[in-house]
């Protein structure tokens, strides 16, 4: 089981590394939804996957079976899916807004930080221009 | 109790200014009084801790390492004096300064939001909570950065926004990872099971991951880019804020861990610090010498500053952590009223250009007086406050026998000044241009005040440095004193 999710969150972050240096804004965005998954995978696996053996302390018993799963990691991961949650939705917004005010989601034509910004969106179709 | 009111403030002024959501005026004002309030209460906090050492705070009275620990030693004592301060002034320069629009879009909520991350990530004892606490605050610096919809501010934030999310998820892996190692979270309790673990090797890899993760929030060379394409895209005032809190929260978390928590792999990451160091105060500065527009010229200069912070840390040593802190408090000063002056000048010439600005000397000498003041302490001139930061710092790096960095620190301090006398020739010697005419309106005190608040507090910093340096020295005694943090978190645990 944890060679398989090991395998799992590697794939996760090798992918969601891929997807944010892409350039397009959608992918950069599932990008950070596959990143953010892959870290909350790690902190789960982190826990100890163990079957049957639930942390929890028998009646009579004093402490949880020995080798049983540790449940701290679940309650940081539960946390850190509120944050993330919170974070993709600003970013699906920013994203929106952006493509509202600009015309296009690729981050190469996002050069309004460094040079003088033009009044009308400057960008035009790679394909339009073909024509 | 005092432990949490840094905390409690700034969450009653989010409410407050939640409740008064219609009436952005009203906003205002009652922020004045909320930062007031927590300026008091974490002076009063720094001289309690002055007093009786680290305060501490188990919340819910779930005794540490098991619950969430609050704990303020000197050095985050100082820190949140120094936030404090920056939320006051900002606080103030906002009523004249930002629009009405942006009031209404919820400026003072994001405000204190702001303020509550950044005073929860200098008072927290547990790692978790850490990374809690820098969520909440790059939320709320998110949204100010975004808020008000300019193109450019909308680029800036997008690039601000992935790489800082970048630095989030290194900052929780390394986290989870370190909690499957020592089955802790509690930052005292990390310091004592770390050393016991047999796998130096993940240590290692941790602290790197903690750095990188830092390095990004501090705006680090090589990891900076996202500070000079964001920081000058909104308005000045969120500019002013940010430059004074944001990047200095990142270094404050990796001196409380490299000096906590990652003590053994001291000599690898010491030189790594040192290297990080002098690239980040070289490549910032010379970012800045290339720059015309005021507001990216002093965003490259946080970056070339952060540099000195870090050399502190590298350098390792009582004295050199001192200087760090030292510098700190000057360098938010600085910067901060550096950045009030850049507001102060948009307002009179309507620009940040500095080929447009100029005159501003002959019209108003005051003005041009609260940017020497802060420029000449970034620069390290005598007698004001960054002549003896540098001082501090150049002492200890010839007592570590690190002369390499000193020698780049001292160097990087000449082309500082250089770039500080190029805004003031630009910005105030020449004479206006033509084409932009001196509109003769009053600067309103609310804009000067707090320029001169802080240019007044850096030149009583360097006026009065001997007793600032003690506290320095003492806070940076007490950082490399983990056994009395440690005793002070787990007490009678163990």
């Amino acid at each position: 089981m944890n060679v398989l999710l090991a395998l799992v969150v590697g794939v996760l972050f090798a992918g969601g590394l891929y997807m944010m240096m892409r350039r397009s804004l959608v992918k950069v965005l599932v990008g950070m939804l596959l990143l953010s998954n892959a870290v909350n995978l790690t902190i789960f696996t982190v826990g100890r996957l163990v079957p049957a053996r639930p942390p929890l302390i028998g009646l009579e018993a004093r402490q949880v079976l020995p080798g049983s799963a540790d449940p701290l990691p679940q309650a940081l991961i539960l946390t850190a899916i509120v944050i993330s949650f919170g974070m993709t939705a600003f970013a699906v917004t920013l994203i929106r807004k952006t493509y509202q005010k600009i015309g296009t989601d690729d981050l190469d034509s996002l050069r309004c930080t460094d040079l003088p910004c033009p009044d009308e969106p400057d960008w035009r179709d790679p394909g339009e221009e073909a024509h | 109790m005092l432990i949490a009111t840094p905390l409690l403030i700034p969450l009653l002024g989010m409410l407050l200014s939640l409740a008064l959501w219609r009436r952005p005026t009203a906003q205002r004002y009652t922020a004045l009084f909320t930062t007031a309030a927590g300026l008091a209460a974490s002076l009063a906090l720094l001289g309690q801790t002055l007093r009786g050492g680290v305060q501490t705070l188990q919340v819910g009275n779930w005794p540490a390492p098991f619950g969430i620990t609050l704990a303020v030693d000197l050095f985050g004592a100082i820190m949140l004096s120094v936030s404090g301060l920056v939320g006051l002034c900002v606080a103030v320069f906002a009523v004249q300064a930002m629009d009405r629009a942006r009031v209404s879009g919820g400026f003072y909520m994001l405000f204190h939001a702001l303020l509550l991350g950044v005073n929860g990530a200098f008072s927290t004892g547990d790692i978790f909570n850490l990374y809690v606490w820098f969520e909440v605050m790059l939320m709320a610096s998110f949204v100010l950065l975004a808020l008000g919809g300019e193109r450019a501010q909308l680029e800036g934030s997008i690039k601000y926004v992935i790489l800082n999310f970048m630095a989030s998820a290194l900052f929780l892996t390394a986290t989870g990872l370190l909690y499957g190692l020592t089955g802790t979270l509690n930052l005292a309790d990390l310091a004592l099971r770390l050393p016991q673990v047999e796998a130096r090797g993940l240590v290692t890899a941790l602290a790197m991951m903690y750095l990188i993760a830092f390095g990004i929030k501090a705006a680090v060379f090589p990891l900076f880019f996202w500070l000079p394409a964001s920081y000058h895209t909104p308005p000045v005032v969120v500019t002013a804020l940010f430059s004074g809190l944001l990047t200095k929260v990142g270094v404050y978390a990796m001196i409380r861990l490299f000096t906590l928590v990652f003590t053994g792999e001291a000599a690898f990451i010491n030189t790594l610090l040192l290297v990080v160091a002098g690239l980040t105060m070289v490549v910032g500065v010379l970012g800045a010498a290339a720059q015309w527009d005021l507001r990216r010229l002093l965003s490259f200069h946080i970056i070339s500053q952060i540099g000195y912070l870090v050399m502190g840390l590298g350098l390792a040593s009582q004295g050199g952590l001192a200087g760090a802190i030292y510098f700190m408090v000057h360098v938010v000063m600085a910067k901060t009223a550096l950045f009030f002056v850049a507001g102060i000048l948009d307002r009179i010439q309507g620009g940040f250009d500095l080929k447009q600005l100029g005159g501003v000397f002959k019209a108003r000498p005051w003005i041009a007086a609260l940017f020497a003041v802060p420029a000449l302490a970034l620069a390290g001139l005598p007698p004001f406050s960054g002549f003896f930061a540098k001082l501090m710092l150049v002492k200890a790096g010839f007592e570590g026998g690190q002369f390499g960095v000193v020698a780049v620190s001292l160097a990087v301090s000449l082309l500082t000044l250089y770039s500080m006398s190029k805004v003031w020739q630009e910005a105030f010697w020449k004479p206006a241009p033509a084409d932009s005419p001196l509109p003769l309106q009053r600067v309103s005190a609310w804009l000067w005040a707090p320029a001169l608040l802080l240019a007044a507090g850096g030149l009583a910093m360097g006026l009065l440095a001997g007793p600032l340096v003690d506290l320095s020295n003492l806070a940076a005694a007490q950082l490399l004193d983990r056994a009395a943090y440690i005793t002070a978190v787990l007490g009678g645990v163990r």
